[in-house]
Formats: structure tokens, sequence, C-alpha cells
């Protein structure tokens, strides 16, 4: 019995706004005599927007009601309600995320994404969003590979490894087509990023806001990224630029990266070779044409990836959600909950005994909401993989111990498990606290510290829930 | 039985056989002591070899790519990526291959212990085999009790409850003692918290999955559940299965149960089943119904 998911993906990029409808269709894919197992069996984009630039206002501030506008338009044009709408992510990356009103363009936007929605995501969610809607993780996974994706937009460079499938490695640099701007009319330079006034200075070029367009010079400048690029996926010895454009952190180059793939606006300047480079008003081009004559393209494998400019929406719709295991014990008029932040217990803290665990939790949920004041809380843990039933007893009993703040809230217990347990955990937590609380229970879910959680309302006859995991922090 | 002589002349002949310096006495002497200790056998540190996960060992040598390969391993414990010498199976392999048949063997023929039936406090009775090879060879006793069993169900067992579940050894006794206790607590826990009452729980030697009709016939509970061996593959000897009938004649189609199957440590964990079977028998009883006519 299969049942669809209509998910939404939005795109505020630095450079152009997007939009997909995805179905997300799951099945239960166990034989009638064992015990279900819904999964994921398909994902289509259905509907996708036209690519709009970004209405900004001002260099610092996005044109919320623009935004709005263009969403609004698309939704109409598509024939989808916004309550039609079942799950998806809003996203706003890049330099734009950096804008002062970043958050209250998603506030302006939460009605058109359904119940149950990312607001935000940090570099490291982007790159992998965007090595996902590019295919580079499906791709790694069957040829038991490494790709780097690099998701290359206006304002910045994503980078995401996969291997096997899995998500190895995470950076993101301030390397972009639009953060040198240029004015067709006169020529002239009309805009340089804070990154890249020091990088014009580093390599002694004349460009400055203001100055003549001067093609060779600028050359030198994408050139520049380039060569950064090699370095970032090992080609070339990292240099002090490569440190000057990176945004957060860097790749950790302990593994071999087989595959590159290319997304994101510039993605389709490499191939591309205009009659006039600066159509755009901006170094996007260039930027193309100096990756496609680098050593990336010669010494790397190129993978063709499944989508370009719109690796990253595609992704937002088509590869956030995820679905629990499909034995789990929920409450189900608290959901759906967002932005759950995660309480996770470490693999030492999961050995110690039961009455030091509750200490552990207890210790870690006070500075928890010392931190956020939030009434919301998961704990996460790994649990054994096939516990017995004393054992269930005991952690049971130790959770609600060490979550007893929760436990005398009105909040409801999130308990999230990795092992296949929590039916049995979920039914454990309501036995001992005597059916007074509300409870959601869930496995199969992987989640770190510092990650955030949105759970939706049940599918599947209750069995599943959506989830959203939202990793800030890449950690590996 | 040889000397000391006789056996480090042995040593001598073996070494330079090997090319190894026959005049290097200190060697020869390390493994006449090395031999010598042997000869009271101990095994303990040998490696019992079913202990190893198939999941995770792959003995292709030189293999393209190793992680890739484990990495689809992990989808089944088959024995795919084993390697092979010419046409032939390796030494590992079929020592493997040899010891999870006789994990099996074992699972059938071996009988629950008495000591697992007594710490649960569980009475035992038999269906009408009178030993595993009778049992064997005539399934049709497997699913029949004597009159004299029934009178005893009836007198030591609750009569008319909601739901009776029972303890079968079935074709795998290791899996009922890996699993059923926890699975059998999972279930009254989910049970009780659903406010439905469980009858006392027995053990019935020899069964077959049908007993559990002549069990309902006897002791009329709305629903008769069995935890029961399942035959054991070569993957594993522990895994069990969960039969719930509704309202079971004996006689009734086959597609009036309803089955869980696969429990034990590598498919679905004891308890975790236990937790869902709790919920279908829920089910069941609201929709006086099992099997085919189920809806989950």
């Amino acid at each position: 019995m299969k049942e669809d998911i209509l998910s939404v993906g939005i795109d505020i990029g630095t450079s152009t706004t997007q939009l997909v409808f995805s179905n997300i269709t799951i099945e239960n894919k166990a034989s009638i005599v064992s015990v279900p197992m819904i999964s994921i069996v398909d994902k289509k984009v259905i509907y996708r927007s036209e690519i709009y630039f970004t209405p900004l206002l001002s260099l610092t501030e996005i044109d919320a009601i623009g935004v709005k506008k263009i969403i609004e338009d698309e939704y109409k044009k598509a024939g989808i309600r916004p309550e039609d709408v079942d799950t998806g992510a809003v996203i706003i990356t890049g330099e734009t995320a950096r804008k002062e009103n970043a958050s209250e363009v998603l506030k302006n936007l939460s009605g058109f994404a359904g119940d149950f929605v990312v607001a935000t995501a940090g570099p490291d969610l982007e790159g992998i969003i965007a090595g996902k809607g590019a295919g580079a993780g499906e791709f790694s996974k069957e040829k038991g590979t490494v790709v780097a994706n690099l998701d290359i937009g206006g304002g910045t460079t994503n980078i995401s490894v996969f291997k096997n499938g899995d998500v190895i490695d995470t950076a993101c640099l301030d390397i972009g087509g639009r953060l040198i701007k240029i004015n067709k009319e006169n020529s002239e330079i009309t805009y340089l990023s804070e990154k890249m006034k020091q990088l014009v200075e580093r390599i002694g070029l004349k460009i400055f806001v203001g100055s003549k367009l001067d093609k060779s010079e600028l050359e030198k400048i994408t050139n520049k990224m380039a060569e950064i690029l090699e370095e970032i996926v090992g080609i070339k010895e990292p240099s002090k630029e490569l440190e000057l454009l990176i945004t957060n952190h860097d790749l950790r180059r302990d593994y071999e990266i087989e595959y590159l793939s290319f997304t994101g606006g510039i993605a389709d300047c490499i191939s591309n070779q205009p009659d006039n480079w600066f159509q755009f008003e901006d170094i996007g081009f260039l930027l193309g044409k100096s990756i496609k004559d680098s050593k990336l393209i010669k010494e790397k494998k190129i993978l063709k990836p499944a989508e370009t400019i719109r690796a990253t929406v595609v992704g937002a719709g088509s590869h956030t959600t995820d679905i629990s295991g499909s034995t789990i014990d929920v409450s189900e008029d608290v959901l759906p909950i967002k932005n759950i932040p995660i309480l996770k217990l470490t693999e030492e803290d999961e050995k110690l005994s039961f009455d030091d665990m509750s200490k552990v939790i207890a210790d870690k949920l006070k500075w928890f909401r010392l931190e956020d004041n939030k009434q919301l809380v998961a704990l996460a843990i790994k649990g054994l993989k096939s516990g017995s039933f004393k054992y269930i007893q005991e952690l049971s009993n130790s959770i609600i111990n060490g979550m007893e703040e929760i436990i005398n809230s009105n909040a409801p217990l999130i308990v999230i498990a990795e092992s296949d347990m929590a039916k049995v955990l979920g039914q454990t937590l309501k036995t001992q606290l005597n059916n007074k609380k509300d409870i959601v229970c869930i496995d199969s879910i992987k989640v770190s510290d510092g990650d955030y959680i949105d759970i939706g309302k049940p599918l599947a006859e209750g069995k599943v829930v959506p989830v959203i995991v939202k990793t800030l922090l890449f950690n590996y | 039985m040889v000397t000391e002589r006789e056996l480090k002349k042995l040593i001598e002949q073996v070494m330079s056989d090997m090319g190894v310096n026959e005049k290097d006495n200190e060697k020869q002497e390390e493994v006449l002591k090395a031999v010598l200790d042997k000869s009271g056998i101990d095994d303990e540190d040998i490696l019992d070899i079913t202990t190893i996960d198939l999941k995770k060992q792959l003995l292709v040598e030189g293999s393209e790519n190793r992680d890739a390969y484990l990495k689809l391993k992990e989808y089944t414990p088959a024995r795919v990526g084993i390697s092979k010498a010419g046409a032939r199976c390796k030494t590992q392999n079929l020592l493997r291959f040899r010891a999870d048949h006789g994990v099996a063997m074992d699972a059938v023929f071996t009988y629950v212990s008495d000591d697992f039936l007594k710490d649960w406090n569980l009475i035992s009775v038999s269906t009408m085999c009178k030993d595993k090879d009778e049992y064997l060879t005539r399934p049709d006793l497997g699913r029949k009790f004597d009159d004299e069993t029934i009178r005893l169900l009836k007198e030591e067992c609750d009569m008319n409850t909601q739901v009776q579940i029972y303890i079968s050894d079935g074709l795998s006794s290791t899996a009922i003692e890996a699993n059923a206790k926890d699975t059998y607590d999972a279930i009254v826990q989910g049970l009780n918290n659903h406010g439905i009452k469980v009858g006392k729980p027995f053990f019935v030697k020899h069964g077959r999955v049908p007993a559990m009709d002549a069990i309902g016939e006897a002791l009329n509970p709305e629903v008769v559940v069995v935890l029961i061996g399942e035959r054991p593959g070569l993957a594993t000897g522990e895994s069990m299965s969960c039969y719930m009938a509704y309202k079971p004649t004996v006689g009734m189609p086959e597609s009036n149960r309803t089955v869980v199957s696969n429990i034990h440590s590598g498919g679905t964990p004891a308890v975790e089943a236990g937790a869902h079977i709790a919920d279908v028998i829920k089910t069941m009883l609201e929709q006086k119904a099992s099997g085919l006519k189920l809806k989950l």
C-alpha cells in the first residue's frame, strides 16, 4: 500500500529564488508476516518554478514582500494550495542568510510551507542538501566511491563530500559569481564583497568600486578562485588565500576524492561560452571558464549532476524529509513539533549505570535549558541493538528520573533512539508514568548533539512519522 | 605414543623441509616445547567460528573497493564475498557452513531446559508426540493433545480470558530460550496498558502451530497467541515466530492466522516485537478477526 506525501522546497539564495514541489512515496516493504517496515520508495519532482533573481531592497535587506509574491504566484501556477503540502523545507542560503531581515522573510513564508517545514539551514546543511539534490550521494553509493559536490552559487560555494552514500565532510567558501558586480552600461565595477576586497589586495590587483572593467584583471581573480577550489579538494597545497575564503571550516582531506560534481548557477557557466561575458553583470561566466580550464576538470573524474542550478531547491524539496522506524509510540495530539533541540547522550554516557545515566541526563538538561530557555528538548540515545525487557525497564526508569523537569512540565517527553526499540520503550515509559504523560518515542533516526529536529503528524495509519533532522553543526 | 626424541627428529625433518636452518637449535627447542605443551589440548582460546558476523566479514582478497563491498554486505547475511580456492570453497567457509548447520540441528533436537521453565514458573504439557523423532515425522500428532492433557489445562489455566498466550518449542528450542521471555513480558505490558486481560501462560512441548486451535477450543479465550521456535536456517537458529488467531477452531483455514516472524537479535528485537504484537492483539479484539480478515 503506497502513500504519497507532497513536499515543497523553497530556496532563497544569494542570487536566485526557486521553488519545487515533489511527491515522496512511502510504502510498507516488509512481507505480510513481518513487523511493518515503511520506507521512502520514490521521490519525484512534479513542479519546477521559474528561476527568479532574489528581490533585494538594498545590499543588506531582502525584499520580503517581493519574495512572498513570487512564492504565492508559483503556488497558483502549480495549482497547489498551501494546506495540501505535507512537508518540505524553506531555506535561505548563502549570503542571503546573513541579511538583516532573513528571519522576517521566513516568518512571512511560514503560511505557505504547510505545517511542517525547516526554517533555516547552515552552510553545512545547504551543501548536503545540494549534494543530495545533485544525486552525488546516490552516485557515491552506487559506485562505492567518494564524490565531492561543489555547489557554487552567487555568494558561496558549499561543498559536501559523500562516501558510499554517507556524508563524510563538508565545507563552505566565499567563492561565487556575484561577489563582484559590474554595470553593463558604463562598464564599471559596482560591488565587491568584503572578502573580495581582501583577495584583490593580496594578489595586488587594481579592482575597486568605480574602477573600469578589465576582463584580464577579473580573470586573475576567478583563476585564483579556481585555484583555491583545487586546494580545498586536495589537488594543490593549501595556501593562505584558502584560509581567507573559508567561511566556517575547511575540508579534512583525509580521504581521496574520486569524482567532482558541480551544481549551482556557476555549474551552467562552466560549459557555456557566452557572447557577452558580463550579460548578468557579474563574474559568473569568468568563474565558470576558470574552473573549466583548471585542474579540477583535468585531474578528477567529473560526475554530471542530476540538477545544476536547481540542485539545492530539489534537495530541499525531495531530500530533507526522512521517516522514522515503523514501530513507534507517539501521542498524536502533540504533533507536529518543530525546531526541537537534541540532547544526545554519548556512548560513554550510555555505558554508565542507570543511576549515573539519570544524573548525566539531568545535568545536560540543565545547561540545555539555560542556553535557550525553551520548553522542548528531545533526548536522543543509541540504545542496545537487542536489549532485554529488563534493560528497557531500567532505561525507561533512568530516562524518567533524568528528565524529571520535563515530566513535571506540560511539555511532551520526546525520546529518539537509533536502535529499533521505540515502541517498547514508549509503552514502558507510559506504563511507568501511569499513562499520564504525552510521549513521542521514535527510532531509526540518527541525530547528533547540536542538531534540531522537526517531527510531523503520523503517516501510514500512524505507523511512521516524517522527520527532518537539521544538522547545523557538522560533526564527523 | 612418540618419545621426545622421535618428536625432535620429526621437527628437525619438517623444519629442514620448510627450508629452515636445521642447525637452529633454539628454534627447534621452541617448537618442541610448543608441541609438548599442547598435549593436554585446551580449546578455550579457539574462536567459535559462528560468532563471526557474516555481514562484516569479507574474504575476497585484493577487492577493488573493499568499503563499498562491505556496505553492500550490510544488507544480507547471505554467503557472498566469501572467495574461493580454485573451484572449491575455502576451508573457513566450509567449516562455517558445517558449524551453522550444527547450530540448526542443535536448535531442532535439543529441548527447552527444565531450568528455563522453572525460572519462569511455567507448567509444561506435551502434544501427542512421544519424542523428537515422532514430532518430526508425524506433524498431525504435533497439533493434538490427549484427553488427560486437555483436562489438566482446563484445571490449571484460566478459562474464557481475553488473551491466552503460551510458549511452544516448535522447531527451535534455542529460539524460545533466547527470545520468548522478553517478547512475552513486552506483550503483557502492552496489553495491560490497554486494560486487556491475559491468561496464565504455559509451555507446550513438541508443538506445531495448529496446536493453538486445540488450545483455543479447550480454554475458550478470545485470542490465542503462541510464541514458537521457527525452523532454523543457516543464518540463525534463534528465530521465533508469534502466531495469533481470533477464536481459533480445529480445522479452520490457515488464512485465519496472523503471524509476526523473524523475531531474533538480528531481525526484529524480541522486546520491540512484543510491543508491536500487543497492538496487533488489541486490533484483533476490536475487529473480532484475525488473519486475512484483519485490517491492520
